[in-house]
């Protein structure tokens, strides 16, 4: 069989770090390829030499048998290479038509009618569905993508890199883009997917090429590899996969949100009558697509944002949860002068959970920084804290000094939920808990919940992907459009049935 | 494959030797540019003339003090607009901070300078110039707090409030007089006492203390904390539950009231009397000052220092040399520029293309 495209030797060095070294890969033609790596491994840089965005430092780069250099997103799409990015890049107040005509390159009168009639047809033919005189900002994120697609089909490409396709869509949504994936296939282009999610991979690809560390580990044929094969590959050793979820143990509601309703300055309903309980001893998670209202929710919960009169949100306190406590309108500093031990990860970890600039003993002192007398902060307790929290949960830092920013991801995000845990809270928020990180990270985060819940701890749990809410919730709430669509038994329901709870509003029961 | 021929590579954190390394370059390198410019312009002896350059600090005891004195005005304004710029307030009102603390002091001494024992007039003078700083400041605090206005222009503006209120004050205490003169002259109220014999030792001393007091609070402080996480930013400084409103007005009125007491400072302990250009510029010189220094008081002296040996160097090359004042700016404008160049240097490092050869191995 022919190759697309061939990469063969190419290294690429951002500073010190070296992205890329010495990655030698085919892409065949007619064939869904996975690039398969955790988080920082490469994936994105490498396939971002094929769209020009950036240039190897080393190496050489075959299309259709033929060396090429390419300097610039346009010379990848004249060579019929199209990509799509993680982040959309469309301009919200044209169509989908405008968008797709934007920077084309056709000789004579621009002529919409004719670049929607094309469009329309390529459509027709992979399965798209699209509606071409949809603004922008109007569309779902699935439909952005859609559009992505068309557009660089409607620019003749043949070889479509698809960056974390999945990453934003609900399980319908993911099957939709499958099923026009395969027709591409069957018209004989090649796709290249990124992801990190090895069912998917098993899913859809004919062979898997993964990556780690910037390195080439192999390239294998989909049907020959399991999840726990690719892991190995992945990681570079065995990964036990398995949360232990154990039955609530003596569950006591301790947080109750009652009616809560959130208008955020452009005067938009993010958070709609929202009610539920939490209770201790179980691991609550909340499902949704991103932006749906549970960034307010938590941070209504903290002390973080204003409510509408009518909300409510009390704690109940003390060993019989009997005491209650009112959290509306309290700040966080308010909150723990009640002792209340609320401990939030909050989603953005640089820009609200850490001070980046800050070192990890100055960090440890966020929330603390101001008990005891006297004007001068105490250092030694932090400090102490941050010694702690760097052996047992492993944070490769080079020393307590070191900037947070400079730190890893996943090393960052240690510092915050090791902190947070070390405060010993009644209430534990998590918001994307293990974005960016590696798996074994990831697997470490999560029995760190489960030992919070086993101490009777009330953890809530936002997070994206369905199958760990699945397999480590107690119970789901599924935010749709700021409203509770629905609050499910984790161990009864299915990844289809959460997935279509995310999209489709139910109609509201009439209370 | 293309490959650029430089490429820019951020460092790790450099060694201390290397940095100072790379800043004895950056001097010798200006020093021998300079020497080009000098023979090339002038056709004066380059070594002659850093030797006059030398002399505009260091030329005696005289010298040496007026440099020390201006070097603690700067420095006492640099270090006003430290806590503020850390917090990343942008007050670049320095200026009419310390205009009207000086206004402030000026118009204690007029009033009270014959009714107060000198103790008193020295403390109430001091009082009117803080509290005079500390509103300058507290009020874009206040707008920003308020109504979200930004803080750079607003404190911009402030100064020409005080400018022309300055301006208006003097033509009413000059009165019938051409211009307004020493105040108190005869009876020298108000103005401060000479301390170990030397007149500028008061103000050296108080400023002295200011950048110790100040390198400690932003250190050391719960105050300095807030400080810290509220300028780097400001969710997480409601996350950890920081009142940010509070602390950003309690910074201004420190920042500003330290501005309005330099005021003091210039007026009581420099120049006696007040004009339009008391602060001259040095409100602005500071935020430079104050920048290079990362907000650290004890860089600030530093570079306060060196920019205060520069300026006096170039007027004395000017003066002995008679040449115009832009030839020995430009002297000490390469100087300044080079030093500053080499923090470039200091934080990235240039890569160069491998020739083919060696690329080839």
């Amino acid at each position: 069989m022919e190759n697309a495209i061939e990469l063969r030797g190419v290294t690429k060095t951002f500073g010190l770090i070296t992205a890329n070294k010495n990655v030698s890969m085919d892409i065949r033609r007619g064939e869904i390829l996975a690039l398969l790596g955790e988080n920082g491994s490469g994936k994105t840089t490498l396939m971002n030499m094929l769209g020009g965005i950036y240039f190897p430092d080393r190496g050489e780069i075959f299309v259709k048998g033929k060396q090429v250099e390419i300097t610039s997103p346009k010379d990848s799409y004249h060579l019929g290479i199209g990509m799509v990015h993680q982040h959309f890049k469309l301009v919200d107040v044209f169509t989908a038509a405008e968008n797709i005509a934007l920077g084309l390159e056709e000789k004579g009168r621009f002529n919409l009618n004719a670049v929607k009639a094309k469009a329309r047809d390529i459509c027709d033919r992979y399965g798209f569905d699209l509606n071409l005189d949809q603004k922008v900002y109007n569309m779902s994120v699935s439909q952005k993508q859609t559009l992505e697609i068309v557009k660089v089909l409607y620019r003749g490409a043949d070889i479509l890199i698809l960056d974390e396709p999945t990453a934003v869509l609900t399980p319908q949504e993911t099957d939709k883009l499958f099923a026009v994936i395969r027709n591409m296939r069957a018209d004989d282009k090649s796709v290249v997917i990124i992801t990190h999610k090895l069912k998917e991979v098993l899913e859809i690809s004919d062979r898997v090429t993964i990556l780690r560390k910037g390195e080439v580990i192999g390239t294998v044929n989909t049907k020959e590899a399991t999840e726990s094969s690719l892991t190995e590959m992945m990681v570079g050793e065995k990964v036990e996969l398995n949360i232990n979820r154990i039955p609530p143990v003596n569950p006591k509601k301790r947080i109750e949100v009652k009616h809560l309703t959130i208008v955020d300055e452009q005067n938009v309903r993010v958070l709609e009558d929202v009610s539920f309980d939490v209770m201790g001893g179980e691991i609550f998670g909340i499902a949704g697509i991103s932006g749906n209202g549970q960034k307010e929710l938590l941070e209504a919960i903290a002390g973080l944002q204003k409510c509408e009169p009518d909300s409510s949100i009390k704690y109940f306190a003390g060993e019989k949860a009997d005491q209650e406590m009112n959290l509306l309108g309290m700040t966080p500093k308010a909150i723990r002068d009640m002792g209340i031990g609320m401990a939030f990860v909050p989603e953005d970890r640089l820009g609200m959970g850490l001070v980046g600039s800050m070192d990890m003993v100055d960090n440890m002192m966020l929330k603390t920084y101001d008990n005891g007398r006297g004007i001068v902060v105490d250092r030694s307790i932090p400090r102490r804290r941050a010694e702690m929290i760097r052996k047992k949960l492993g944070v490769v830092t080079p020393g307590l000094s070191t900037p947070v920013s400079r730190l890893s991801g996943g090393n960052v995000q240690k510092v915050l939920v090791g902190r947070e845990l070390a405060s010993n809270p009644t209430v534990l928020m998590t918001a994307y808990a293990v974005r960016g990180l590696d798996i074994n990270t990831s697997y470490t985060i999560y029995n760190l919940l489960n030992d919070e819940k086993k101490k009777g701890v009330a953890v809530i749990y936002v997070g994206e992907e369905l199958d760990v809410l699945l397999e480590l919730c107690d119970r789901i709430l599924v935010l749709c459009g700021g409203r509770v669509n629905g609050i499910l038994d984790a161990r009864k329901t299915t990844k289809e049935e959460v997935g279509l709870l995310m999209t489709n509003l139910q109609e509201r029961r009439q209370a | 494959m293309k490959e650029p021929l430089i490429r820019i590579i951020k460092r790790q954190q450099p060694p201390l030797l290397n940095k100072i390394l790379i800043r004895v370059i950056a001097i010798v390198l200006a020093l021998v540019v300079d020497a080009v410019f000098i023979y090339g312009v002038t056709g004066l002896n380059p070594l002659a003339v850093y030797g006059v350059m030398f002399k505009g600090t260091f030329a005696n005891a005289m010298r040496f003090s007026w440099a020390l004195r201006d070097l603690v005005t700067l420095l006492a304004i640099g270090v006003a607009l430290a806590p503020a710029f850390k917090m990343k307030f942008w007050n670049i009102g320095a200026e009419g901070q310390v205009l009207i603390g000086g206004l402030a002091t000026a118009i204690v001494m007029v009033n009270c300078g014959n009714s107060l024992p000198t103790p008193i007039l020295l403390i109430v003078m001091c009082i009117a110039s803080v509290v005079a700083g500390g509103i300058w400041g507290l009020v874009p605090a206040i707008f920003k707090a308020r109504f979200n206005t930004n803080e750079t222009l607003f404190t911009l503006m402030m100064n020409y409030v005080a400018i022309s209120l300055v301006s208006a004050a003097t033509n009413i205490m000059r009165g019938q007089a051409s211009s307004l003169g020493k105040l108190n002259m005869a009876t020298k109220a108000g103005w401060f006492p000479k301390l170990w014999g030397q007149t500028y030792n008061i103000n050296i001393l108080v400023v002295a203390i200011l950048a110790v007091v100040m390198f400690l609070y932003l250190k050391y402080t719960k105050h300095g904390y807030e400080i810290a996480v509220v300028g780097e930013s400001e969710n997480t400084a409601r996350y950890a539950g920081i009142n940010v409103t509070k602390v950003r007005i309690r910074t201004m009125i420190i920042s500003g009231a330290i501005c309005g007491l330099t005021g003091f400072l210039i007026v009581g302990g420099r120049d006696q009397t007040i004009s339009t250009s008391t602060a001259g510029g040095n409100g602005f010189t500071a935020i430079i000052v104050a920048w290079l220094a990362k907000f650290n008081t004890a860089y600030m002296a530093l570079i306060a220092f060196l920019l205060t040996f520069l300026s006096k160097g170039a007027a004395e090359i000017a003066s002995t040399y008679a040449l115009n004042d832009f030839a020995s700016d430009i002297i000490s404008g390469i100087i300044l520029f080079f030093i500053l160049g080499s923090e470039f240097f200091i934080n990235y490092t240039l890569v160069f293309r491998k020739s083919r050869k060696e690329a080839a191995k």
